[in-house]
C-alpha cells in the first residue's frame, strides 16, 4: 500500500462522480451530517448502527457485513472511496473495517468532508438509489486488529502508540474535548505508549502530511520501525486514522488497531496505568 | 432553536457543574455592520502548547461547544475563503465561557 493506491484527492473525486465502478461512502461521527448535505452520489454508513453489533460490544459479523453492503448496493468489484467529517476519523475507521473484511479496492478522500467544504465544493441532499448486490466478505483479517490481551502483552515489547490528545494521554481529560468528560473508566495511558496525537499526521484542512514529515513525526516520538506496532485511542476510530498512516501511507508491516482502546483498557481490573506526560516503565 | 441556551446548543442531560465548557458563535460581519452566523466553519481547540485537542463543525446557527479542562486554550476557526482566526480563552470547571468569533 502507498499514498498513490490508498488516497485520492478532492479533484479526483470530482472527476469520477459519474464513474459507475466507484462507490462514494460518507461515514461521520455526527451521523446526521450526511443528511445535511453530501457529495453527489455518496451513500451513508452509520457507524453506530451499521457497523456495530447492537447487543455486544463488537463489530457486525461477516454475514451482517455482507447483508449490509449487498443492501446498500456495494459490490466486491467496486472501488470504495470513503470520506467523512472530523478529519476522516470515522472514514478511516470504516476504511480499516473494509480491510478487516477483505475488500480489495478501498480508498480515502484526502481531507474528507472538511476539505471538501472549505473548498466550497458542491454538496447535495439528494440520496442516490443503488441496485442491490450480492456481496461476499472474507473472514476478519486479525493481522490488523489487536485485542485486549495482546495489547497488555505488548507493554515494553512492541510499539504502543496512543493517538489521543496530550491531555487525554496524561489523564487530564477522559474524552475528546467536544464530548462531555464524565466517564466510567480510569484516566491515563498504557505504560510505555508513545503519545503521537493523530492530529500531528494531518494539516489544518484535514489532508495528510507528506510521507517524509510523517516518518519524522513518528521517529521523533520514539516509534521503532523494526518493531510491530499497536495503535489505540479511546474507542478505536482516531487510531484507525493513525493505522492508516503507518500501514497504508508509510507501508509499515504489522500494524494493528486496538479498537477496544481506552474505554476497554481503562476499565480493566489489574492492568498497569501510567498518569502524566511521561510514557512510564514496563 | 427551541429550548436552546445562550450558546445556542442544548445542554440537556449534561452536568454543567462537572464540565469546563467553552462555547460560542462564529459570525461574519455583513454590510449593516452586524454579524451573520457562519454555519460552515470549523472550530479547533488547541491546548496551552498549541497542540490540537478537538474540533467541531459549527451548527447552522454558527454555534460550537467544547468540554475542555480548566486552563488556557486557543480556538482556531477555519471557514471557506478566510485565513484561520485564533482566539484565546480560559476555561474553568463549573463555568461556561461564551466566545464570539468574527471571521
Amino acid at each position: 500500500m502507498s499514498r498513490e493506491t490508498a488516497l485520492v484527492t478532492a479533484d479526483w473525486v470530482e472527476e469520477h462522480l459519474d464513474d459507475p465502478s466507484i462507490v462514494l461512502i460518507e461515514v461521520d461521527e455526527d451521523t446526521t451530517s450526511y443528511d445535511k448535505g453530501h457529495i453527489r452520489g455518496a451513500i451513508k454508513l452509520d457507524w453506530t448502527t451499521d457497523l456495530q453489533d447492537q447487543v455486544r460490544r463488537d463489530f457486525v459479523n461477516k454475514e451482517q457485513f455482507e447483508a449490509l453492503l449487498s443492501d446498500r448496493g456495494v459490490g466486491n468489484d467496486h472501488t470504495v472511496v470513503l470520506y467523512g467529517g472530523n478529519n476522516n476519523w470515522f472514514a478511516a475507521y470504516a476504511y480499516w473495517y473494509f480491510k478487516l473484511y477483505g475488500h480489495e479496492d478501498v480508498k480515502l478522500l484526502d481531507g474528507g468532508r472538511k476539505k471538501w467544504e472549505l473548498d466550497s465544493r458542491e454538496l447535495t441532499d439528494e440520496a442516490p438509489t443503488r441496485e442491490k448486490t450480492s456481496y461476499t466478505a472474507k473472514d476478519q483479517d486479525t493481522s490488523i486488529r489487536a485485542f485486549r490481551d495482546e495489547t497488555v502483552e505488548a507493554i515494553g515489547v512492541k510499539n504502543l502508540v496512543d493517538v489521543r490528545s496530550p491531555d487525554e494521554y496524561a489523564g487530564r481529560l477522559l474524552a475528546p474535548a467536544h464530548l462531555p468528560q464524565e466517564q466510567a473508566q480510569r484516566a491515563g495511558h498504557i505504560p510505555t505508549a508513545a503519545n503521537v496525537p493523530w492530529s500531528k499526521a494531518a494539516n489544518d484542512d484535514g489532508t495528510f502530511r507528506s510521507d517524509d514529515e510523517l516518518k519524522e513525526i513518528y521517529t521523533e516520538a520514539g516509534v521503532d520501525w523494526s518493531k510491530d506496532t499497536i495503535a489505540y485511542c479511546r474507542i478505536g476510530e482516531r487510531s484507525s486514522h493513525t493505522w492508516f498512516v503507518l500501514k497504508e501511507l508509510l507501508g509499515q508491516q504489522n500494524v494493528k488497531n486496538y479498537d477496544g482502546s481506552w474505554t476497554e483498557y481503562g476499565s480493566l481490573v489489574g492492568v498497569p496505568v501510567t498518569l502524566g506526560d511521561e510514557a512510564g516503565e514496563a | 432553536m427551541c429550548g436552546a441556551t445562550e450558546g445556542g446548543l442544548s445542554l440537556d442531560g449534561i452536568d454543567v457543574a462537572k464540565e469546563a465548557i467553552i462555547q460560542g458563535q462564529v459570525v461574519r460581519a455583513n454590510v449593516n455592520g452586524q454579524g451573520d452566523p457562519v454555519g460552515n466553519a470549523y472550530v479547533r481547540l488547541l491546548d496551552r502548547t498549541g497542540e490540537f485537542t478537538a474540533e467541531v463543525p459549527t451548527s447552522a446557527t454558527g454555534h460550537f461547544r467544547f468540554f475542555a479542562g480548566p486552563g488556557e486554550w486557543t480556538l482556531r476557526t477555519l471557514a471557506p475563503r478566510i485565513q484561520p482566526v485564533d482566539t484565546k480563552v480560559t476555561a474553568e470547571v463549573g463555568a461556561i465561557q461564551e466566545v464570539a468569533v468574527s471571521v
